[in-house]
């Protein structure tokens, strides 16, 4: 039988894993796809506290399904932002995107 | 013994994981993408185990359909066809080590709370969870409000994304 | 048993008597069905590919007849009678010959796109149901969306095979291709959820049993915005612009060579043949047909025959249309299939719910008053187009004569 700590463990290293593309990848679309691990890894953990704990209730899926949406929609508008700002800028390395910065 | 669920379970993870390690260790971003849909597809797998099609359905449908065919449109748009040199990764021991830092955290947690330790709820899960779901949705007495703020957001996309993204005359 | 009996039910008696020789050799349940499974699935993962062999000879026949051609004939050749050996011999062909790698491309992605198209292509087939019981590899409860979600990985086959191609014809190819797909995927599932409605299920086998009568006749205007949009997904004309010969040599697949561009031939006449399917268990009624429930292998032929002629009717739109530009084809799609599946959805759901209430149980009571339903909807926006076209004429006569003025 599979305990439940391990589907959580492996969202953590999932969500570590995400955390490292965020901070260390330069390029927004890369750290774009880091944040999609991170919620992904959040939805796994929601989906295995469903089976596990409350099998009989919605609350947990409910809130995978906003969390998806979210997902989505921060897909849609980031992607969308980052193009934009390619036009501009011709770069999407964030050490090139220094405007705001002295 | 090793069950059949955990090996299962075993190859999903690797593929996972496997999927994750593949995004942010991929120099093309291209490649990194399709590291992306390996997880996303993993994760798929792990949402079957775990008695949920739905939600694997769902995982197909909207994170590789969508999220990911976003993203490989976006790298596409956004450099020349297939220009190799991806950036440089900066901060990389800063960055793994507070990412590994989260990481024993996280699984420090995981062990010293035992109600997690715990086996599935044996026997069937119920087949009608997947309407009482969508009851549960639109029921006003239930969660009616954060679904319809979910479509007020979505619509909020749709209009943002396409102000944002259209060609300015 | 006799051998009438035998015959009645042959796949799933096939299956039961391969179970029990398992078992009398001694080995455990688990084996033995998971044995019986991957026997089934190989099965029927042959079953398009050879069916493909012979319906590629058949749309070549029929798209000749179509253009006062022959299509291909037996003259001089080995093809046996009518041709009917052609696509054996193509197949043989491509098999033999050199594969043609660009330089430029990328290495892995070039070959795995090829074969994740054909096995998403195949993937489908799993949750057809072909008869009564046990004719289907499985019953998922969420059968119509299996089928939907592996399109999305279909775009990936698309993607990556464009991209990996270093080629500009291939990426605009596989643009071309996604949007289209993104744009006309809405309609398809708002065109879907009709027949979930009102079928209470998702499942493919739940969706046949609700049939009594076939959703086609109930609801044909949602029948009508899913064949269109199925077309575009298949890429069949009038929306064959990924590929756009004219214009964009072929599309995400123009650098492949030998068997590898056989393999993206092949997908999209399986993919072609399982749209066929799918829309024959969404609106024809599936396996329906006389004499099922005596003979449930006769469940086989009756979605075969009803599926066949989904796609004869999908090869004489590749025949018969024009291929339309890339931009009016996305403006349909979303002005004006969206909208319309948008209103459908919302009336065969109120006024299904208003027959129930009224108490009208009976399956031809129901569909009449849905017809009737549909039909209004219909009339409504035929009168909305006539309007509309009538204002953009007298809009186009306004300019000209202010030119000449």
């Amino acid at each position: 039988m599979v305990p439940l700590s391990w589907y959580l463990l492996l969202a953590a290293a999932l969500f570590a894993i995400g955390l490292y593309a965020v901070m260390a990848r330069r390029n927004l679309i890369g750290m774009l796809m880091g944040l999609e691990l991170m919620l992904n890894a959040i939805n796994l953990n929601l989906i295995a506290f469903w089976r596990y704990l409350s099998p009989a209730t919605v609350r947990f899926r409910v809130l995978a399904i906003i969390v998806l949406v979210v997902a989505a929609g921060e897909a849609a508008v980031g992607l969308a932002l980052i193009v934009a700002v390619f036009r501009l800028r011709e770069t999407e390395n964030v050490d090139e995107l220094n405007l705001l910065r002295w | 013994m090793i069950t059949v669920q955990q090996v299962v379970f075993a190859l999903f993870a690797v593929l996972t994981l496997g999927g994750a390690i593949g995004v942010v260790a991929a120099r093309k971003l291209f490649h990194a993408a399709l590291w992306m849909v390996l997880a996303f597809f993993g994760v798929a797998g792990l949402y079957l185990l775990l008695e949920a099609p739905f939600f694997a359905a769902l995982q197909l449908f909207i994170y590789i359909g969508g999220i990911a065919v976003l993203t490989v449109m976006a790298i596409m748009v956004t450099r020349g066809i297939m220009k190799p040199k991806e950036p440089v990764f900066t901060y990389a021991i800063g960055a793994a080590g507070t990412a590994l830092a989260f990481l024993v955290m996280l699984g420090l947690f995981i062990f010293k709370t035992p109600v997690w330790d715990v086996a599935a709820p044996t026997g069937e899960v119920d087949p009608n969870g997947l309407r009482a779901l969508g009851q549960a949705l639109v029921s006003p007495s239930a969660y009616l409000l954060p679904f319809e703020v979910a479509s007020v957001l979505l619509l909020a996309v749709l209009v943002g994304a396409l102000f944002i993204a259209r060609e300015k005359e | 048993m006799n051998v009438w009996q035998f015959l009645a039910d042959f796949f799933v008696n096939v299956g039961a008597w391969m179970g029990e020789l398992l078992s009398g050799w001694g080995l455990s349940p688990f084996w033995v069905s998971l044995i019986v499974k991957v026997v089934g699935g190989l099965a029927l993962a042959i079953g398009p590919l050879t069916a493909v062999l012979f319906l590629i000879w058949y749309a070549r026949k029929v798209i000749g007849r179509i253009q006062d051609r022959m299509g291909p004939t037996n003259d001089g050749t080995a093809a046996g009678p009518f041709a009917l050996l052609q696509a054996v011999a193509d197949a043989i062909k491509m098999l033999t010959k050199e594969f043609v790698f660009p330089k430029e491309r990328d290495r892995v992605v070039f070959l795995i796109a090829p074969v994740l198209a054909v096995a998403v292509a195949v993937a489908v087939w799993a949750v057809i149901p072909f008869g009564p019981q046990g004719m289907q590899f499985v019953d998922l409860n969420i059968g119509v969306f299996y089928v939907v979600a592996l399109a999305s990985l279909a775009f990936f086959a698309m993607l990556m095979a464009g991209w990996s191609s270093h080629n500009k014809y291939a990426n605009l190819g596989a643009f071309r291709a996604v949007s289209m797909i993104v744009s006309y995927e809405i309609p398809q599932m708002l065109a879907l959820l009709v027949p979930v409605m009102l079928a209470g299920s998702m499942g493919m086998q739940g969706l046949v049993r609700a049939q009594e009568v076939p959703f086609i006749v109930m609801v044909p205007v949602p029948a009508l915005i899913y064949f269109l949009a199925m077309t575009a997904e298949v890429g069949r004309l009038p929306f064959e612009q990924a590929e756009a010969d004219a214009e964009i040599v072929a599309g995400y697949f123009v650098e492949y060579s030998g068997m590898l561009f056989g393999a993206f031939y092949l997908a999209e006449f399986i993919n072609n043949l399982s749209a066929s399917f799918v829309f024959t268990v969404l609106f024809l009624g599936g396996w329906r047909g006389p004499w099922v429930e005596q003979a449930p292998v006769l469940g086989l032929v009756w979605i075969s025959l009803k599926a066949f002629l989904v796609f004869t009717l999908l090869t004489f739109f590749w025949g018969a249309m024009p291929r339309l530009r890339i931009d009016h084809i996305l403006g349909f799609s979303w002005k004006f299939l969206t909208p319309l599946a948008l209103v459908m959805l919302v009336v065969v759901a109120l006024v299904d719910k208003a027959v129930q209430a009224a108490g009208l149980t009976s399956p031809w009571g129901r569909a009449g008053w849905l017809f009737l339903a549909n039909a209004a909807v219909a009339l409504v926006t035929v009168a909305l187009l006539y309007r509309a076209e009538r204002r953009q004429q007298a809009a186009r006569e306004a300019r000209r004569f202010a030119i000449v003025r």
